[in-house]
């Protein structure tokens, strides 16, 4: 029997625009929301993970225990696209499992600002003087607009009309009402970047930034950080029944990368590693989809949710379209889907993204989370995908004590 | 060296009919547009070219209207199932760039056109998918 790891504290910034505070004090704000939040101190702990994708090279984990507590441990700096913050929460629980840490805190961090559009193509290539062949495909110039798009909401708007070409019931209108119960959802998150409610035909005329998807299925670029403090089951039961009654346990903790398909080369298969890893999840803790009774998953755009209903297996084979429009994701539907008003409308500060879900799924299974609180919450799914591509699932539950 | 041509990318092959071609893997037949060092899908070290056929399918697409300076927007962006079964992404022209001009599943077809000149005088010429008239 492997050591079973709960989260003993978790915590997380508001996200949006911080422009006063630099990403140590995000990083600080959340390290110590958790750590207090969990009744200990930077003293117990003994490894530390912390997930920054923008500043990967800038020892963040050192930088911030500088600030809180540099207690000389193991720092682990994390990278890993959008998955950034879920593999940091995946470094800390190895480390316990592995039986060299009883206690481990993750910590995602990020600072955007105003980055504008995200791409997985360099940018700034001039054109050059003398055609020359170069790089792996041999290319003369930049063949972005040229070749397709391989900028974010193109490619997950190609993701989800691919999902609409091979299935019915699936068009503009399903991904807007996705938005529409994001932004709604968000209104009851005082820690969302934004708390606007807005109207089915706002989202539909709102500016077009890559078919399908209209500004307002788009997640905003922004700041903030997270942090969670992991501890063993062991070192669990040494602690207050107060500490007990609150930590929350990880069921599973899964971490998948892209396998091979045909047609990966041209457009990212978000696909595959997702239902890899949902079910991977599944088996690991011994529940099924029909046992969640909330999930945050990764709503880079309205497009990539719909086709996650799919691949989570939240939704009938083929029949993410009809979820939607049953009003199922909704906050007072069968399967809560982002009622912290996602990364759509809570925000995407890309390293605290998959901590920040596993702060908001702990929080309702621990009965805290105020108006937004899912009454009753026992059981509940995070999920991140980063593209290129790496995805991580965690389900959580409430302690039995 | 003005009248010369060399295509955008290594995998589109101009004369004498404009095709794409893949590193096949000789063990898996996985298709590769780039450079490989081994084949992604079985491992295996030994590649071949193959040309791709230049009908296909739309299986999905994105109109983009927000891009990097320079790039032209809107433009309606592609992923082309083709008759062999190879996936390949590129615009989609010879339509309105608007959700009525395009639909999913209809057949296309290869293009190819220029996009721009150097200082020798040499001419880069561009692949696309284009609606094949019924
Ligand atoms: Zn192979």
């Amino acid at each position: 029997m492997t050591e079973s790891v709960w989260i003993l504290g978790t915590a997380m910034t508001r996200f949006g625009r911080h422009e006063m505070l630099d990403l140590v004090d995000l990083a600080s704000e959340a390290a110590l929301g958790a750590l207090d939040d969990g009744g200990v101190s930077v003293n117990d702990l003994d490894v530390l993970a912390c997930g920054s994708l923008f500043s990967a090279n800038a020892g963040v984990g050192q930088q911030l225990l500088g600030q809180i507590g540099q207690t000389g441990i193991s720092i682990y700096n994390v990278a890993n696209a959008c998955a950034t913050g879920a593999t940091a929460i995946r470094v800390a629980l190895m480390a316990i499992r592995s039986g060299e840490a009883s206690m481990a805190m993750a910590v995602g961090v990020e600072k955007m600002g105003k980055m504008g559009l995200l791409t997985s193509s360099p940018k700034g290539s001039k054109a050059a003087e003398v055609f020359e062949p170069s790089g792996r495909f041999g290319s003369v110039r930049s063949v972005d607009g040229i070749l397709g798009t391989k900028t974010m909401p193109g490619v997950f708007g190609q993701a989800g009309m691919r999902y609409a070409h091979d299935h019915d019931g699936v068009g503009f209108d399903q991904f807007a009402r996705i938005a529409h119960k994001n932004h709604l959802h968000s209104t009851l998150n005082p820690l969302a970047q934004y708390q606007k409610k807005f109207s089915l035909a706002e989202i539909k005329a709102a500016p077009m930034m890559a078919y399908p998807n209209t500004l307002l299925m788009c997640c905003p670029t922004g700041d903030g950080a997270a942090a969670g403090v992991l501890v063993s089951g062991e070192r669990l039961r040494t602690l207050s029944a107060s500490q007990r009654r609150r930590a929350v346990k990880i069921s599973a903790s899964v971490l998948t990368s892209d396998p091979y398909v045909e047609g990966g080369q041209v457009q990212p298969d978000v696909n595959t590693l997702t239902r890899n890893a949902a079910d991977a999840a599944y088996e690991q803790a011994g529940v099924g989809p029909e046992d969640l009774d909330l999930v945050e998953l990764h709503d880079c755009f309205a497009s990539a949710e719909l086709i996650h209903y799919d691949n989570l297996r939240l939704c009938e084979p083929g029949g993410a379209g009809d979820f939607i429009d049953s009003g199922a994701p909704y906050r007072d539907g069968s399967v809560p889907v982002n009622v912290s008003g996602g990364l759509i409308s809570k925000g995407h500060p890309i390293g605290a993204t998959g901590v920040a879900n596993i702060y908001e799924i702990a929080t309702h299974l621990r009965d805290e989370a105020g108006d937004r609180q899912i009454p009753g919450a026992r059981v509940g799914l995070a999920h991140v995908i980063g593209l290129g591509s790496s995805c991580g699932v965690h389900i959580l539950e409430r302690s039995a004590a | 060296m003005a009248g010369e041509r060399i295509p955008l990318v290594g995998y589109l092959v101009l004369e004498p009919q404009p095709h794409l071609v893949a590193n096949e893997c000789e063990s898996c037949r996985a298709r590769f547009f780039d450079r490989r060092n081994a084949c992604g899908s079985c491992g295996g070290r030994s590649f071949a070219p193959a040309p791709i056929a230049t009908t296909g399918h739309l299986r999905a697409f994105s109109i983009v209207h927000r891009a990097d300076p320079g790039v032209r927007v809107p433009f309606v962006s592609a992923i082309v199932e083709t008759v062999d079964g190879t996936t390949v992404r590129a615009n989609l022209v010879e339509v309105s760039p608007d959700p009525d001009g395009v639909r999913l599943g209809m057949p296309v077809r290869l293009v190819t056109y220029p996009v721009g000149i150097d200082s020798e005088g040499t001419e880069c010429i561009a692949f696309a998918f284009a609606p094949v008239a019924a």
